[in-house]
């Protein structure tokens, strides 16, 4: 017989994982008495009754916090080797992990100074309002507007 | 880390453009009113590493516990880099004003570019040259969607970005296989078993997926779908730079790789799929182009036949081969720029301008610019004196050499072809009436850009025997 090589291990790893799930579902899906209503087939959210699509748009912001998560991720993960070696790295070792702080840093004024770590409020104002105001595009108004 | 002072010395282009990004980033946070500073700062900084990378160019050595190459043809793709960043940003300038897109972040992105084009063109290591693709490619979606109130360049944005990540998993699949079999992602190490691993089909696949992924940068036939959009919707001084500096870094990495398997004896392992890749490419690229209206568009397609050209380069797998890419790179990179910055400073507000009647009779009312574009057009077509023969000439020269004979007259064939899309601009200014009446703004600094570029392909033209030898020397 052959002898596997590091990949075909993990060939085989594979191979289970897919054969496992496959067979645990259709097993199930064959023993299972099949007795569908309608609060079955919704989706679960944690007991409640389900609202609406989960395909609404996300506030963009949303985004920009995921990124700024990334940065201080980065540093975490970065960080933790080198403090738990630095002592034998000396003062060079040292220095290196400052200017890498310091990158960071700068990324992180970056993002303060241009505005990123607020929260805006969402300018919606409510369709009465806007009609009042005889104006088409709700959406485009500017906070000032707002405040009347 | 660095150990000693002349490895500092030798990393300072490097450095300097790291410095340069630090420096701008605090001016775009902290003095927003000095921001006119802003580009000519990156210019100073893209110019001091430029011209400390050529005066060092003879100090060969490696960084940072083999991970990095300097000196030699490292330091010519580094005055590459630099001085056509550095023309860009000199063309930028007035430019981003009249496209709306006049944000601070616009010079920050090219440098950040430009460093990831360093690394790539250093890297003595796979992770580097992943690393530097990255930072590079990075920055460039950024660029490419630098005017976001425009929904052109948002299209080319996101264009540009989806099938990007998609051909950087090429790459890392690439590079994984490779470390998979060697062992290693050293590329001195992988050199030294490649025969033993010549026969290993999952070696072979990955160099192959590494190959390809960078195909995509450097706009080869089958992966250019991204290329007229994005060179189209981005801006135009942008769309110059992902031609030049995001193709030869490509390139530089490509060369690295297959450089080193050279030596190592495999240089023929690829030669079938190259040339398959090349003639298409250049045949593509050359015919398509013929059918476009739009002067963009139609350069996008000139960089896709001139992808082709100069992969015949890699597929004689000779030196002569990688010394004329590395010259074609150099001229290419300044012709093209001056052709995308004559384009950028003729674009009307709101992308007017752009269609090549637009051209027609420009020779009566500007006569300095149709002649400029004129020299430019004829060295994109390669016409002798200029610096776009000598590097097909170059590259023709190694196909022969390495018995592709058949590839060098394809090559000669589609040049012929791009003849036509290339005179028919110039034959439009000189021999046309003006269709449309339109006044192109004064733009001193995008004007110096545009006569440093062809000026700059005039000298690769008359003296190209001491840049090959200079090239060759360091191979």
């Amino acid at each position: 017989m052959p002898m596997l090589t590091e990949f075909g291990k993990i060939f085989i790893f594979l191979l289970t994982a897919i054969l496992f799930v496959v067979v645990a579902v259709v097993a199930a899906k064959l023993i299972r008495p099949s007795r569908p209503t309608r609060e079955k087939l919704l989706t679960y959210e944690c007991g409640e009754n389900t609202e609406g699509t989960p395909w609404v748009k996300f506030n963009i912001r949303f985004y920009v916090v995921a990124l700024i998560f990334l940065i201080f991720d980065v540093e975490v993960v970065l960080l933790i080797p080198w403090a738990m070696v630095y002592q034998s790295f000396g003062f060079s070792g040292y220095i290196v992990g400052v200017i890498f702080l310091l990158l960071l840093g700068l990324g992180m004024a970056y993002e303060w100074r241009k505005g990123d770590l607020e929260w805006e409020r969402p300018k919606i104002v409510p369709p009465v309002l806007a009609e009042k105001m005889n104006l088409e595009k709700p959406d485009q108004l500017t906070p000032k507007e707002i405040s009347i | 880390m660095i150990n000693n002072a002349q490895e500092f010395y030798n990393a300072l282009p490097i450095l300097i453009i790291g410095t340069g990004i630090l420096i701008s980033l605090l001016i775009e946070i902290y003095a927003e009113k000095r921001k006119i500073f802003q580009p000519w700062i990156s210019i100073i900084i893209f110019i001091a590493a430029g011209s400390y990378a050529l005066l060092s160019i003879e100090q060969k050595s490696t960084l940072f516990m083999n991970m990095l190459a300097t000196g030699g043809n490292v330091n010519v793709f580094y005055f590459i880099f630099t001085f056509g960043a550095a023309v860009v940003t000199l063309l930028s300038i007035n430019y981003l004003k009249k496209y709306g897109a006049n944000y601070g972040e616009f010079y920050i992105l090219v440098q950040l570019s430009v460093l990831g084009m360093m690394l790539m063109a250093g890297a003595k290591d796979l992770i580097v040259i992943f690393l530097g693709l990255e930072l590079m490619s990075v920055s460039f979606y950024a660029l490419a969607g630098i005017n976001r109130k425009r929904l052109k360049s948002n299209e080319a944005s996101l264009k540009y970005f989806l099938l990007g990540a998609f051909t950087t998993g090429f790459t890392v699949y690439g590079i994984a296989l490779i470390y998979g079999t060697v062992g290693s992602t050293s590329i001195d190490l992988i050199a030294e078993k490649f025969i033993e691993l010549s026969n290993n089909f999952l070696f072979i696949t990955g160099l192959l997926l590494f190959f390809i992924g960078f195909s995509f940068k450097i706009a080869a036939f089958p992966f250019h779908m991204w290329v007229p959009d994005v060179y189209q919707g981005s801006s135009t001084t942008v769309a110059g730079l992902f031609s030049t500096g995001g193709k030869a870094a490509a390139f530089s990495a490509i060369l690295i790789t297959l450089g080193a398997l050279f030596t190592a004896g495999g240089a023929h392992t690829f030669t079938p799929y190259l040339a398959v890749l090349a003639v298409l490419s250049m045949l593509y690229g050359s015919i398509v182009a013929i059918a476009q209206s739009d002067i963009k568009r139609m350069l996008a397609y000139s960089s896709i036949a001139h992808a082709g050209y100069l992969i015949i380069g890699l597929a004689a797998g000779n030196y002569q081969g990688i010394a004329g890419i590395i010259f074609y790179l150099a001229a290419y990179t300044f012709m093209n720029l001056g052709a995308f910055g004559i384009v950028s400073l003729i674009e009307g507000e709101e992308e007017a301008n752009l269609d090549i009647k637009s051209y027609a009779g420009l020779a009566a009312k500007y006569p300095m610019l149709a002649a400029l574009l004129s020299i430019c057009m004829f060295a994109l077509a390669g016409l002798p004196p200029l610096a776009g023969f000598f590097g097909k000439y170059y590259i023709f020269i190694a196909a022969i050499k390495a018995d592709l004979t058949w590839l060098a007259i394809v090559g000669v064939f589609s040049s012929a072809i791009s003849v036509y899309f290339y005179l028919r601009i110039v034959v439009l200014m000189y021999f046309k009436e003006s269709e449309k009446d339109f006044v192109v703004a004064h733009n001193s600094t995008g004007l110096l850009a545009v006569i440093i570029s062809v000026l700059l392909v005039i000298v690769f033209g008359v003296a190209p025997g001491t840049i090959i030898n200079l090239i060759s020397s360091f191979l």
